[in-house]
């Protein structure tokens, strides 16, 4: 399969933010400061997942640096340009919580959607989504529509649309949290093995401990309102694979994210 | 029916589980097999559908005029004893056979030759019908241009949308009666600046549109918002300009919400028309033709009966149009969700 050759070229930096902080509704009643006096750096190739209670503006985070919002004060940088600039040069692609496939177009079709948008003559478009296809394991159901698969094959169809383009960076906002423990496993277990094979930049929002540590390089730790980095664990487990899940050193960093939850919660 | 390799698929998937046959082997050979003998089904099954929509539609017809027959039944034997039945004789309308022609005077005046033509009624009440259709479907054409690009230009703002909402919700308590003539005066003395000769008929289409751009706009509107917020910061993340988002996203999106507000709209743009026509003294339609068989109603009052029935097919027929391009463009053609 081909590697998106993201590191080749590119800003040793994949995610650099500087006293990032996002205020919704500023001076108004329903004013709310979601994140506050961020400063993160996410190197190329890396996998770093953002882990916090529900409301510690981790879905914010993430929509700061996909530009899908502005930030309030504060610097946010992807590959070393702009979070805006970056959307417009298609350096990142989102997965959501929900799979969010157009129902009206077939699982190829869905592929495609971004490179249409992009532009990409039909018979390249067509190529690129049956390579995709390959990658998620869906080969057969290029012609299915999303209704006629299950979440987890929805899932895996957002996934491969997210990647069709080659994108550097890979953004994804919980998108196993609707799945069942079993197809959560198996989905952790496929993208592991697609970020191997692509040496992709993922940031990856959850709220499930196992789930950030059996995944990422570093655990980025959130406290609530207005949400900051209480810390940042290094996640260093080599290889994973099945075997890992049940690994002392994963218990242990477990562990470790655990303590700083509870102490990015005390007063 | 068409026997081009029908029965050779059958027998090579019928034989599939054992030791394949040699096409098979083929996956292009196969998936157009297999694409065949579904196309053939689809085909089947629709025709089964038409087929079984006219025995239903006749058998309703059929019913109808059973109770029609019965009530003329009743209301003559209440309309001897009268006086016996004080009340309910004067509720209930009268049912002689003026009030109420018998089904078979209605049935047989289909087929007569009014007097002073040499052309069976039906005939002439369909080349109206077709005439009143011309105007409804110019009318609806248009009122779907200008009810999308409304409901379009108000999805781009929120404030625009609150502005401009109750102006076209009021525009529909004119009473269509009152401007109908307006438009056709219009239509004579102003229009000269058209590259085409204005007709009369053209000032009954934009009645028409009037009532057909309404449910198309709110609907429509309806539809354009239906996206979820995630399907819209989705295209927001590819970078999608506003037009692909519009026509990638938010259209196909409100077809569903567009469909139901076509099958309203292309339905009043019949009734549009008739009235239209009516209020507006415009020759050549249905509204003409029900004006006129009222006017002589004591020579021929199943003739009124006919062209009113003519009025209501051509509603049906407008309605079906509809649906069948609706069920050719969205529909599920067979597809189980799986849950």
């Amino acid at each position: 399969m081909t590697g998106t050759g993201g590191a080749v070229d590119s800003h040793p930096l994949a995610v650099e933010i500087r006293g990032g902080s996002k205020i919704f509704n500023p001076g108004r009643h329903n004013e709310v400061k979601a994140v506050a006096d961020i400063d993160l750096d996410i190197g190329q190739g890396d996998f770093v997942t953002l882990i916090g209670p529900s409301g510690c503006g981790k879905s914010t985070l993430l929509r700061l640096i996909a530009a899908l919002i502005d930030t309030t004060e504060g610097t946010v940088l992807v590959n070393g340009k702009t979070a805006d600039a970056a959307r417009l040069d298609r350096d990142y692609s989102m997965v959501f919580q929900r799979a969010g496939l157009f129902d009206w177009r077939n699982v190829s079709r869905n592929i495609e959607l971004p490179l249409e948008l992009m532009g990409w003559k039909a018979a390249d478009r067509r190529r690129r989504s049956a390579e995709m296809l390959e990658l998620v394991k869906l080969g057969e159901f290029a012609r299915h529509h999303p209704a006629e698969l299950s979440g987890g094959m929805q899932q895996r169809v957002a996934i491969a649309r997210a990647m069709s383009f080659h994108p550097k960076l890979l953004l994804m906002d919980e998108p196993f949290g609707a799945l069942d423990e079993m197809t959560r496993e198996h989905m952790q277990n496929e993208l592991l093995r697609i970020w191997n094979e692509t040496q992709i930049t993922v940031v990856f929002v959850t709220h499930s401990i196992p789930e950030a540590v059996f995944l990422s390089t570093k655990v980025v730790v959130m406290s609530p309102r207005p949400g900051r980095i209480a810390a940042v664990v290094d996640n260093d487990l080599g290889e994973r694979n099945e075997a890992t899940r049940d690994d002392p050193a994963f218990f242990a960093n477990v562990t470790t994210v655990r303590n700083a939850l509870r102490g990015g919660e005390r007063p | 029916m068409n026997s081009e390799s029908g029965p050779v698929v059958e027998a090579i998937i019928d034989s599939g589980d054992g030791a394949p046959a040699s096409p098979i082997d083929d996956p292009i050979v196969f998936e157009q097999l297999i694409r065949q003998r579904a196309a053939r089904e689809q085909r089947r099954t629709r025709m089964m559908r038409t087929g079984r929509q006219v025995v239903v539609l006749a058998l309703f017809a059929c019913l109808l005029g059973l109770l029609y027959s019965l009530y003329k039944v009743v209301g003559s034997a209440i309309d001897d004893s009268q006086s016996g039945w004080p009340i309910i004789g004067s509720i209930l309308p009268g049912s002689d056979d003026l009030k109420m022609p018998p089904v078979l005077d209605i049935v047989t005046g289909i087929f007569e030759e009014p007097r002073g033509t040499n052309e069976a009624f039906w005939s002439i009440v369909g080349k109206e019908a077709a005439f009143t259709l011309r105007e409804a479907a110019v009318g609806f054409a248009i009122g779907v241009i200008v009810g999308l690009g409304i409901a379009i230009v108000l999805t781009t703002s929120g404030r625009l949308e609150r502005a401009l909402v109750p102006h076209v919700i009021a525009s529909q308590t004119i009473p269509l009666i009152a401007i109908a003539p307006i438009i056709v005066i219009w239509g004579r003395k102003s229009f000269d600046f058209l590259p085409f000769e204005w007709q009369d008929w053209m000032s009954v289409s934009i009645i028409a549109t009037y009532l057909t751009f309404f449910p198309v706009t709110i609907n429509g509107l309806r539809g354009l918002q239906s996206p979820r917020p995630e399907n819209l910061e989705l295209m927001d993340s590819y970078a999608a300009r506003w037009g692909q988002t519009l026509w990638r996203l938010r259209l196909p999106a409100s077809l569903p919400y567009l469909f139901a507000a076509f099958k309203i709209a292309a339905t009043a743009s019949v009734v549009g028309a008739i009235v239209g026509e009516i209020s507006a003294g415009v020759k050549g339609g249905l509204g003409r033709r029900v004006l006129l068989e009222a006017q002589r109603y004591t020579t021929g009052p199943e003739r009124l009966y006919i062209a009113v029935l003519g009025a209501a097919v051509l509603g049906i027929f407008v309605f079906a149009a509809i649906s069948s391009i609706e069920y050719a463009l969205v529909g599920r053609k067979g597809r189980e969700t799986v849950t």
